[in-house]
């Protein structure tokens, strides 16, 4: 399975489905990393963690560790 | 008769800048009960019966933070007349995501689009008024930073307020889901009003079990409801709480299609093209050291201890001092009431005011990089390491500030939006030492160690490790248990924020510290003059001299409990005294030594002053005393200062007996060890070793319940 996590910076990918549960993942989806979004990684943080994303039109940053509850295409 | 608003949005939609341009100075500040988090109320400008509530600024109405508790318990609860639902222009697609959960409410509602101005400079239209019939209600074009629009807003929002009617939201979901919330409020809400099934509805299908438990639904009729739901389930191969969201977002975007029209644009914005250089992998850091100096030698170094220097030993110590005491004694006033005002409540007041211009120039500092956005990329840059210790990026701040004044230091806090994070920094911070511990570090190290070089950066050090090992074990007791907190944040764009709410939030912070704190501190400047200067001499109760000290109530309450400090090496009522004498200012603990050792101001200078001092103490119960007064309980302003941030007695208790304790053992190790060095094993070698011990245990052992609930369902390949 792909998740966020693996998608390299400066690419993009969409997402499958979001897995994991409780709050992260309603969160995740709260803030907008739903069914079908396209995601652009931007940038990594200069410690190499989290990652910033660009969708619908903001910037998001999470960490590697909860990218990976992120299916992507 | 008085009408309720509520005001909700976004966290960076610009919802502090919109309450403060409706109610103006007419705002009151307080916390909502029993959690650190701030409540605003205030009086809509202009409308003297209308009160709105500035709500916290939340993402989504889940619950998965207190935030978003507090918002839906409010709205839920307190029946408001309307809600103010404040979005961001610029970024319409997430904000509107709420408002589609506010819609649910039925409560009435206002749509404000901020940020106009910039929308407009960025050629994006937006047909507001289709927007507004999207949702099923008013939409009022504004600029809260410019205030443009304000007025109308208000007119808008008091209007809506006023017909006390209902919301009947227009957003619809897709066949299949719409098909069984419907089904949902037949069977299990019919008897709810109807303006709230909707909400009910939605939640029903999420599964929320506070909505189930809330509604009482009986066994036999969840059975059935779940059966609806994992149908549509099947049907969209997804689960019900994330169809709904998708679903959210799916409507939000289609109404945006029909509503906005942007030309198509290609180049970054300002705002990208800053954060390209600010966070860049390589530039990152020596951007981020190069603003935390300039924060830090601005309110820590030059204006603040310079300012509060002045006030502290020329404004109090001597213009006021000498007029008062000068007037007091031409006026033939009574010694004691001379000493209670001058010792007592002066002493007690410069210290609170002494404080101010640090706590001033720091406010102003963090509300500009609050509001300008870069606070938020403070978190992302400092995340990884400070996630170790239970602790957020953001608390790098009030560590920073902490070496110059813990006070500041623990209301830096605020800006940490998660609880238990917040809760951490504010127990830990200070334990980095302040500006006020450094005469004693500079004190013992003379005295005992030839220098303070290396003593002084052992202070620092020994604080780092004290925070740092502190957070790694609190982090795995069930104080701090509960999930990790989720670090998906928004990094919101860069903006010049605008001086009225720096300022409103500066005046706001440093306000509420004088009005709570400055009681404590006077009571307790009080208190202690009075311990201090009262005392038997020959069995008569009398007002000492200075030189009396031994007779004072504080050294017979030091004799008392000189006992308990035995294992640190300094069991005896001088040491203990000074000690205690520190909850009033640190560096009170040198004056104390001063008078009871007799190395007053006078001999300060000459090394025979610490004749006194090398009698009494050994570099290894110097060390040992050092190591207390920097870890143990700090003064009683930091402590009111937690007290407030904590808005609990328990958790501040808590703090303060954990900080004290650690002060103790690490002391009582020092001690131990060294004496073992020394002399050999004792038993309380063995306790000291125990102590390590059990200290290494807590910090290596694995967090006693899952941090978090494993992260992938394994349900599918």
């Amino acid at each position: 399975m792909k998740t966020l996590r693996d998608v390299g910076i400066g690419e993009s990918a969409r997402v499958v489905k979001v897995h994991g549960q409780g709050s992260i993942r309603r969160r995740v989806m709260d803030m907008g990393i739903t069914k079908n979004v396209e995601i652009f990684v931007r940038k990594v943080a200069p410690l190499g963690d989290p990652i910033e994303v660009n969708l619908r039109g903001y910037e998001l940053s999470l960490r590697k560790d909860d990218a990976e509850i992120i299916e992507v295409l | 008769m008085s009408v309720k608003i509520a005001v909700a949005g976004n966290p960076n939609s610009g919802k502090t800048t919109l309450f403060n341009a409706l109610t103006g100075s007419n705002q009151y500040v307080g916390n909502w009960p029993g959690v650190t988090v701030e409540r605003k109320e205030g009086v809509l400008t202009g409308h003297p019966d209308v009160v709105l509530v500035d709500l916290p600024g939340i993402y989504s109405l889940s619950t998965n933070s207190i935030e978003e508790e507090l918002a839906r318990d409010y709205l839920l609860e307190s029946n408001p007349d309307a809600i103010i639902n404040i979005v961001d222009g610029t970024n319409l697609e997430r904000n509107l995501y709420l408002t589609t959960q506010l819609a649910e409410l039925g409560i009435p509602m206002v749509l404000a689009i901020n940020m106009m101005d910039e929308v407009e400079k960025s050629g994006v239209k937006i047909d507001s008024k289709a927007l507004g019939n999207a949702f099923g209600v008013p939409v009022v074009e504004i600029s809260a930073l410019r205030e443009t629009q304000i007025d109308e807003l208000a007119r808008v929002a008091v209007q809506t307020a006023l017909t006390k009617g209902h919301l009947h939201p227009k957003h619809r979901f897709s066949g299949g889901v719409e098909h069984a919330l419907g089904h949902i409020e037949e069977v299990a809400l019919h008897d709810h009003p109807e303006h709230k099934q909707r909400w009910y509805a939605v939640k029903l299908f999420e599964r929320n079990e506070l909505v189930e438990a809330e509604l009482g639904i009986p066994a036999d009729l969840k059975a059935h409801i779940e059966q609806d739901i994992r149908h549509i389930e099947q049907e969209y191969d997804d689960e019900s709480d994330s169809i709904i969201a998708s679903e959210r977002y799916d409507f939000i975007e289609s109404v945006l299609e029909r509503v906005t029209a942007r030309k198509k644009a290609g180049a970054l914005s300002p705002s990208d093209q800053i954060d390209r250089i600010v966070t860049n992998r390589w530039l990152a850091l020596p951007i981020f050291a190069v603003i935390m100096f300039a924060v830090y030698y601005v309110s820590v170094n030059t204006v603040g201890s310079h300012l509060s220097d002045w006030i502290k030993t020329h404004l109090f110590g001597q213009i006021i001092l000498s007029a008062v005491s000068g007037k007091l004694a031409e006026w033939g006033v009574a010694a004691w009431l001379r000493g209670l005002l001058v010792d007592g409540i002066l002493a007690g007041v410069g210290s609170v005011l002494s404080f101010l211009p640090q706590m001033v120039v720091l406010f102003l500092f963090l509300s500009l990089l609050e509001y300008s956005g870069y606070m938020a990329r403070v978190a992302f840059i400092m995340d990884r390491m400070f996630r170790k210790f239970g602790l957020s990026g953001k608390s790098f701040i009030p560590m920073l500030i902490g070496s110059g004044c813990g006070v500041p230091a623990i209301m830096a806090a605020r800006t940490i939006e998660n609880e238990n994070d917040r809760r951490m920094t504010v127990i830990t911070t200070s334990f980095i030492p302040c500006g006020a511990k450094l005469p004693v570090i500079a004190m013992i190290a003379e005295a005992f160690f030839g220098g303070r070089g290396w003593v002084a950066f052992g202070a620092y050090f020994l604080g780092i490790a004290a925070v740092v090992i502190s957070g790694i074990i609190l982090k795995k007791t069930p104080l701090f248990k509960g999930e990790a907190a989720p670090f998906v944040m928004e990094l919101p764009a860069y903006r010049l924020p605008s001086l009225k709410s720096i300022l409103i939030t500066t005046w706001d912070r440093v306000s509420s510290f004088v009005k709570k704190a400055s009681t404590i501190i006077l009571l307790a400047a009080i208190l202690l003059w009075f311990v201090t200067y009262f005392g038997w001499v020959d069995g008569r109760f009398q007002m000492l001299e200075r030189a009396q000290i031994d007779n004072s109530i504080v050294a017979a309450f030091g004799n008392l409990i000189a006992w308990f400090f035995k294992p640190l090496g300094w069991g005896e009522w001088r040491p203990v005294v000074a000690a205690l004498s520190g909850l009033v200012a640190k560096e009170t603990v040198v004056t104390s030594f001063g008078i009871f050792y007799g190395f007053s101001e006078a001999a300060e200078a000459g090394h025979n002053a610490w004749a006194g001092l090398r009698a009494n103490f050994t570099p290894l119960t110097g060390a040992s005393f050092l190591v207390f007064v920097l870890l143990s309980a700090p003064c009683i302003a930091a402590i009111s200062s937690i007290r407030q941030e904590m808005n609990s007695s328990k958790w501040t208790a808590f703090a303060v007996g954990y900080m004290s304790l650690v002060g103790y053992m690490t002391a009582l190790v020092i001690f131990q060890i060294g004496t073992w060095l020394q002399t050999g094993f004792s038993f309380w070698t063995g306790i000291a070793l125990g102590y390590i011990a059990l200290v290494l245990w807590l910090m290596l052992r694995p967090a006693p319940t899952a941090e978090r609930a494993p992260r992938i369902a394994k349900k599918e390949a």
